[in-house]
């Protein structure tokens, strides 16, 4: 298939599910607030610092207060990560390759975005944001669906996918950083009913709790920590998502399972390895916010990885040659 | 941009017979210009023999001194017409223009259709209305036919200019409707003039490009410089026989208005025939007694620019005032090589939904045309429609909409792909009401 257009599938899925994962960071946030002792409810920063995106806010905000966050993070055309630009590059990208997509789910992508388009006109009023955040997920899962039950799953359902799951796999790391990042500022609270409520939201943020519950164990911060990020096979866990792209990556160029041809099949390998082996308990001895660190990196390497193989063709001299003794034969 | 092109439900119909004589007369047409561009760019025995004047072709903005000797695969310029036809007072169908470059709406006939079959799915089944839905299926067929028959499986792509361009849709729709590529110019190089796309598995060859972009763009080492959209290299690829280009770089030679007022002497000089399908009776302002005709009959004439379109660069005369007439008129003194006059067409009028009720609006036909194998011609077109009263501006940048059209089958047709019982013909809505 043409690069550009599995370019543009590859984004489309993957500001979908942005999207949806910005509205889970939300809505954890909102009942972490609530349930926050005294002095603590107005924590905002780290919803910020989850997003990755602090110093453009603090550079155009200042502070972090409720209002300016949720404005920040929903709806500012400015932050490109914002619900509503993410749905904005997804519904840019759906539209050069409408040939390619089923109506079905450009009709759902357009309604999609109007609805968080008609939203963004008012500042956002706390008593309906819960509703709001759950309509945003419900029709990111309405999208996907339609995507695996009307398009075809070849090459370019496999962009799709790879799209999807690598940032979902993204966003279930931060939301384990978050919590960790909360952790630190109060590392007396460790182990306390505040702590246990604060881990069964970041399980709920991940639609992760009542999966979570039919393990075992009860919730503790290693089981929390071992289910998001090395479970293999919650669908919102990380070694899952990762799994689940190098699938279709290796279906994509047909490579043998446990090997490799090229740059995003060895990188996206070795991460698959690395949690599959890993233990949580390596995990916290390393450190988590570090762990979590130097996974970001070799994903980003991934995400640069498919760009080079698969979207920035460049004409390399050697192909050239390969080519011209294809073209000959083929006349 | 995206406009929206308002729809009237009403649909402009097509008895049997007349379609024959339009069918007929639209193939006779683009035989001859066919033949006529294909002269021109090799030995121009028309202008030897002085049939149109030289300085006609060589000032015209779309020749192509580029094009000159080239061989288009199967020796066809014009793959893709969409002629412009009107009805006037006298009940006779006339050619408003040609559009040999990129004609562009045909997927709003085939989306027009479809919202009928939704609408008013009995009526149309009891009104042997011709189908047009395979229309992608002929395209795809011609362009395939293109690649010449030692490449068994042809690929096949659409070039776009891009989302901003303002068919994108259509693009996009008969790319998905044909099961071909749509591709940008910055999908594809050239490589040893052959073309090639990149796609994620590496370089694919490609065989034929239906272009939909302007003949100054699609390559900006042949033709515009500037031009972003194209794919450098890509008419040596054409030269060189590697790939085919519909329709043909070159061919808007003849869309010009003035080369348009030749096209009855090109039939009478190509094929030895009458015109069948009479051109709007045009005056060339190149020509002497024309342009004085022209001048002093400023206030009933429509007065049309050689080159732009889309009801841009032109005067009606009896739409406007004295000063705006006169300075039209030293327009036209400074360069008469660029403009024709014909008389105020009264364009027919159809039903169409004003409010509550139906009231005459003024429309034109675009049927579409293929060049293939044989030539084949859509039973049914755009009908354009100008929504204001009174208007005869049909184009959809000033107010105009469309209809879906019906042309009837002459007999109950086994693959019509609306069966259903025949009835009488009913006669309310057929009638066109001339005015």
């Amino acid at each position: 298939m043409l690069s550009r257009v599995a370019e543009s599938i590859y984004w489309m899925s993957r500001y979908v599910e942005r999207a949806e994962n910005i509205a889970r960071f939300i809505d954890v946030h909102l009942q972490l607030v609530l349930d926050a002792p005294e002095g603590q409810e107005h924590q905002w920063q780290p919803l910020v610092n989850a997003t990755g995106d602090q110093d453009e806010f603090s550079e155009r905000y200042g502070p972090a207060t409720q209002d300016k966050v949720l404005e920040f993070i929903t709806f500012d055309p400015q932050n490109p990560n914002s619900i509503l630009s993410c749905l904005q590059a997804a519904r840019e990208n759906a539209r050069g390759v409408r040939e390619v997509i089923s109506s079905a789910m450009w009709l759902q992508l357009n309604k999609f975005y109007l609805m968080v388009n008609s939203a963004g006109s008012a500042p956002i009023d706390l008593d309906v944001a819960a509703e709001f955040f759950h309509e945003v997920k419900l029709s990111s899962h309405l999208f996907t669906g339609i995507t695996d039950a009307t398009m075809t799953h070849g090459a370019a359902w496999h962009f799709s996918q790879i799209g999807r799951m690598l940032e979902r796999a993204d966003k279930t790391s931060r939301i384990v950083d978050m919590k960790y990042y909360m952790l630190l500022r109060s590392p007396e609270e460790v182990g306390t009913p505040i702590d246990h409520i604060q881990w069964a939201a970041v399980l709920r943020s991940a639609s992760a709790f009542e999966m979570y519950c039919k393990r075992p164990d009860r919730i503790s911060p290693a089981g929390v920590v071992e289910f998001l990020m090395l479970d293999p096979e919650f669908p919102r866990s990380v070694r899952f998502c990762l799994q689940s792209a190098r699938d279709s990556l290796q279906l994509i160029t047909g490579t043998p399972l446990d090997t490799f041809r090229d740059a995003p099949e060895q990188v996206l390998g070795q991460i698959c390895a690395d949690l599959a082996f890993v233990t949580v308990d390596e995990m916290f001895r390393y450190g988590l916010h570090e762990y979590i660190d130097q996974f970001q990196v070799n994903l980003n390497r991934t995400g640069q990885a498919i760009f080079d193989r698969f979207f920035a063709f460049k004409l390399h001299p050697t192909l050239i040659t390969d080519l011209k003794t294809k073209i000959i034969s083929n006349l | 941009m995206e406009k929206i092109l308002p729809f009237d439900i009403v649909p402009r119909i097509v008895p049997a017979d007349e379609w024959t004589r339009i069918e007929r007369r639209l193939k006779q047409r683009i035989q001859a210009l066919n033949l006529f561009i294909d002269d021109i760019y090799h030995d121009q025995k028309i202008l030897k023999d002085g049939v149109i004047p030289r300085e006609i072709i060589y000032s015209a903005k779309s020749y192509r001194p580029q094009c000159a000797g080239w061989n288009p695969p199967r020796g066809i310029w014009c793959h893709i017409t969409g002629t412009d036809l009107v009805r006037h007072s006298d009940g006779r169908i006339y050619v408003l223009e040609d559009n040999l470059r990129c004609p562009s709406g045909v997927a709003y006939v085939l989306e027009n259709r479809r919202l009928m079959k939704g609408l008013f799915p009995k009526i149309l089944s009891q009104s042997h209305v011709r189908p047009v839905s395979n229309y992608p299926n002929h395209l795809r067929n011609m362009l395939e036919f293109l690649a010449g028959d030692e490449i068994a499986a042809p690929r096949v792509v659409l070039l776009t200019p891009g989302l901003h361009n303002s068919a994108y849709f259509e693009h996009s729709f008969l790319a998905q409707q044909m099961g071909i590529e749509l591709v940008e110019g910055r999908d594809l190089i050239v490589e040893n003039s052959v073309v090639l796309m990149r796609t994620t598995e590496g370089f694919e060859r490609v065989d034929v490009i239906y272009r939909r972009i302007d003949d100054d763009f699609p390559d900006p080492k042949c033709f515009r410089k500037d031009s972003l959209l194209g794919v450098p290299g890509l008419m040596e690829a054409c030269r060189s026989g590697n790939v085919a280009l519909a329709n043909a770089p070159g061919n808007g030679v003849a869309d010009d208005k003035v080369v348009y007022a030749y096209v009855p002497r090109m039939i009478q000089y190509y094929l030895g025939e009458e015109i069948l399908l009479p051109n709007v009776p045009t005056r060339i302002c190149a020509e002497k007694a024309d342009l004085l005709y022209v001048l002093e009959h400023l206030d009933e004439l429509v007065v049309k620019a050689a080159n732009e379109s889309g009801g841009y660069g032109m005067l009606v005369g009896p739409h406007s005032t004295r000063e705006q007439c006169a300075a039209f008129g030293e327009k036209i003194k400074a360069n008469p090589r660029n403009y024709i006059a014909q008389p105020t067409l009264a364009l027919s009028r159809v039903p169409t939904i004003v409010g509550d009720h139906f009231e005459g609006r003024h429309v034109d036909l675009r049927p579409y045309i293929l060049y293939g194998k044989e030539i084949f011609v859509l039973p049914g077109g755009l009908t354009r429609v100008a929504l204001k009263k009174g208007s005869l501006v049909v184009n959809s940048s000033q107010g105009g909409g469309s209809k879906d059209t019906w042309v009837l089958a002459d007999s109950p047709v086994a693959k019509q792909d609306e069966p259903g019982p025949r009835v009488a013909r009913t006669v309310t809505g057929e009638k066109e009401v001339i005015c």
